[in-house]
């Protein structure tokens, strides 16, 4: 069973921070299909497309029949543990002030065996489900988790090294004024986050929703409005250093294409608190984050985007909407090259519409608040760095993936 | 079994040369191969001008490869190997340059390896080592070599049954053999309790199970026997080579090495059966990999390694002296150096030039190479049978 995991003690602001490290992140490029694969966390190795051979490490000509031809695809992630060992001394400096760390080669019943970071309920023989995480470097690595599920699962150290787990963090949600910045408040309290920061603007002005947001356990109300610098940076001056997780839940959802906008009015409203609002966040919150990377157990770990899934292709029913999107889409991608050093992870949560007012007139299936919110610390838990949330959202990744063209055709008609 | 294959008639090996081992050095790799390149001349009075063939292994003289080495040297050969092949670079490269010499394609081929370490390029070398190592083992805890092997040894040790004491004697025995060697780095007496007690590197790993990095050269020249002879060098003759890669692919866990697929054919070659070998250098990264090959080269039969160790007495006064100038784990592991560094001892061994304590009566030796584990097995193994 995994020691359960102690709650960190106030920190000493005398105590030097510990630098982040980030474990190696050299990669060949056919390597990279599997961090496409943990990105979304799906377990896909390549399959030789004329032998069927699974084959692992990547290559680029299959052992078995020297096919050139070996797409990723899912396999069955069960197998079994073969052999273990306890790594002792390292070479890498960031595995050196990890140890000890354990490792093994599982045997896959796909076939192929691989060396990978062993979960500490496992034992040399136990039938293991097999995993492809993001670590800190961003690149893909396995990992052996017990079959069945073991009691503090969530709490082995070598499994938090690669997840962004609430328990014991501490998070802003940005926007508390709707109810999908209030159903994620909820949502990470309910996963233990040890203090959820909710951001209001004006908070002189009732909201619906406020009683409920008040009495969740360990919220606390913070003034912060996205379209005012000065706003952000107070709030980042006080907190600043405290965020281990940040969740951008602002939304400014309007419908109409570029033409229905009649001016820049509304544009710019949406830009100003969208896509200015998550630059403003990254620039006074980034820093911190990435130097408290490998702060303990309540590490910094994430910045999350909610975003709308027309940011990867316009809809133009909601056309100017989708653009700016698309802006804060560009700009995560960005934060991610940026934020990576401190092995911080940006986490895109892709949605279709919402079971909000502003999508009022589209028809279901939608995505409701606690659905979003449930994803979202889904995503944390399991360390994902993109997340499709619900069936449009989905539908649109499936779509996009076979033809980018015809789907660009389907949502402009 | 009788074997189809020419044998190396009229071919020996002579000069063996060791540039004294360093734990960490300054100088660049060309240094120490060039020194070693010049140490076989000094030693058989041969001019650069005669040197034809030139065969090098080294990991760590990037950008070049041997070609480089031929102006950087000033030599200009009619016949050039590059073999980079880590624990099997010696046996591989004798191989090669004995055909040539043998085919008259080369007169006088000095096989060479040599690797500097400097402060940080041991942890440099082990995350770029193999593309596999770097997709698929380094972001693995970073434990190098001793990792992998670390669950080599511990498939082994649950599946055959030895203990660490049986490792213990293989390291212990190795020790005493390397107090009288002048170049082995480690000089004091190693006892079984202390290699009980070191430190886990990686379970069931300890501190004695491995070698030290360090930077050094060695050096052996092929060439016909009547050469040999007018040049005054005592030499030893190729009895028998076998040289195979990426063998059992299908086992899940390592263990066994290619030598299983081809030994019937080394002593078919030779003419002998195991019990005519008088001593055994093994590549010996790991002891676990020496006992490996003990069954895989026919002392023993798979499983029975452990009892063949209690069996014997490992030192070069005893009754199976093996790893007789203390191997790398104790004289240190030179990169490509170590895949030389138990043939160029039995080439002393088998000329009367032993630098230590001389096996006696020391008429054959089999000497075993292994190397590159690129992912999670060594893939390449070979070996050769001298005579004296």
């Amino acid at each position: 069973m995994t020691q359960l995991l102690a709650k960190p003690r106030r920190k000493d602001p005398l105590q030097k921070t510990r630098a982040p490290l980030l474990p190696p992140g050299a990669r060949s490029r056919t390597a990279l299909g599997l961090t496409a694969a943990a990105a979304e966390g799906r377990f896909a190795l390549q399959v030789c497309a004329d032998c069927a051979a699974v084959i692992y490490p990547p290559r680029d000509a299959c052992p078995r029949c020297l096919s050139p031809r070996l797409p990723f695809r899912d396999v069955p992630d069960g197998g079994v543990l073969l052999v273990e060992t306890t790594i002792g001394a390292s070479t890498d400096p960031y595995f050196r002030e990890r140890l000890p760390w354990r490792i093994g080669t599982v045997r896959l019943d796909a076939g192929p065996s691989m060396v990978t970071h062993l979960h500490a309920d496992l034992r040399e023989g136990n039938r293991v489900r097999m995993t492809l995480q993001l670590d800190k470097s961003g690149q893909a690595v396995a990992m052996a988790l017990p079959h069945q599920p073991t009691a503090n699962m969530a709490d082995d150290p070598q499994w938090r090294e690669l997840t962004c787990d609430p328990k014991f963090r501490r998070v802003l949600v940005t926007d508390g004024r709707g109810a999908v910045g209030q159903a994620i408040a909820k949502a990470l309290s309910d996963a233990e986050a040890s203090i959820v920061f909710v951001g209001i603007a004006d908070p002189w002005k009732p909201f619906p929703g406020e009683a409920a947001l008040r009495q969740i356990a360990r919220v606390e109300i913070v003034p912060l409005d996205l379209t005012d610098t000065v706003s952000v940076e107070d709030l980042a001056g006080e907190i600043g250093g405290r965020v281990d997780i940040l969740v951008n839940t602002a939304e400014h959802v309007r419908p109409g294409g570029i033409l229905a906008r009649n001016g820049l009015v509304v544009a710019r409203e949406e830009i100003e608190l969208r896509y200015f609002g998550l630059m403003r966040l990254a620039q006074t919150f980034g820093a911190a984050l990435r130097a408290r990377g490998a702060d303990g157990i309540n590490s910094a770990v994430a910045f999350v985007n909610l975003l709308s899934v027309y940011a990867l292709v316009n809809w133009s029913a909601y056309g100017a909407f989708s653009a700016t999107e698309a802006a804060c889409l560009s700009a995560a991608q960005s934060l991610r090259a940026e934020l990576r050093p401190g092995g911080i992870k940006v986490v895109n949560v892709f949605a279709g519409p919402l079971d909000t007012d502003w999508y009022q007139t589209v028809p279901p299936p939608k995505v409701t608040p606690a659905a979003l919110a449930a994803a979202t610390v889904d995503a944390l838990r399991r360390g994902l760095e993109d997340v499709y949330v619900g069936d449009v959202a989905e539908d649109i990744r499936a779509r996009l993936a076979v033809n980018p063209k015809a789907l660009e055709r389907e949502l402009g008609s | 079994m009788a074997s189809s294959r020419m044998p190396y008639d009229g071919v020996v090996v002579a000069a063996p040369v060791t540039i004294p081992y360093r734990r960490y050095s300054i100088n660049s790799a060309h240094w120490w191969i060039g020194r070693a390149v010049r140490g076989v001349l000094d030693r058989t009075g041969l001019r650069a001008g005669d040197i034809d063939g030139l065969s090098v292994s080294s990991f760590t003289m990037g950008p070049d490869t041997a070609i480089g080495l031929t102006q950087h040297f000033g030599l200009s050969p009619r016949w050039l190997d590059h073999i980079p092949l880590g624990g099997a670079s010696g046996v591989v490269a004798l191989r090669h340059a004995a055909r040539a010499v043998q085919c008259g394609d080369a007169d006088f081929v000095v096989c060479v390896a040599g690797d500097t370490n400097q402060v940080d390029s041991f942890r440099t070398m082990l995350s770029t080592f193999s593309r596999f190592a770097q997709d698929a083992v380094y972001p693995y805890g970073s434990g190098g070599p001793n990792a992998s092997f670390a669950m080599i040894m511990r498939n082994y040790m649950t599946r055959y049954g030895p203990t660490r004491e049986d490792f213990g004697k293989i390291a212990v025995a190795q020790r005493a053999n390397a107090l009288s060697f002048p170049h082995a780095l480690m000089k004091k007496p190693l006892t079984l309790d202390a290699y009980m007690a070191a430190r886990p590197i990686a379970d069931p790993i300890h501190l004695f199970d491995c070698v030290m990095p360090c930077a050094g050269a060695e050096a052996f020249l092929v060439c016909r026997e009547d050469a040999a002879r007018d040049l005054g060098l005592p030499a030893a003759r190729l009895l028998a080579t076998i040289e195979r890669h990426n063998a059992y692919a299908d086992d899940a866990i390592q263990e066994r090495g290619g030598w299983a697929v081809d030994i019937g054919e080394l002593y078919a070659m030779a003419g002998i059966t195991p019990d005519a070998v008088d001593f055994l250098e093994t590549y010996d990264d790991y002891p676990v990999i020496c006992m490996m090959q003990m069954e895989d080269l026919g002392f023993c039969a798979k499983g029975e390694g452990a009892a063949f160790v209690r069996g014997h007495t490992l030192t070069n006064d005893g009754s199976f002296p093996h790893n007789t100038s203390g191997g790398q784990l104790s004289v240190g592991q030179a990169g490509c150096a170590g895949g030389y560094l138990g043939l160029v001892e039995a080439v002393r061994q088998l000329t009367g030039a032993a630098l230590g304590a001389a096996v006696p009566n020391a008429r054959i030796g089999l000497v075993s190479g292994f190397g590159m584990i690129t992912y999670d097995r060594g893939l390449a193994s070979g070996a050769a049978l001298l005579a004296g």
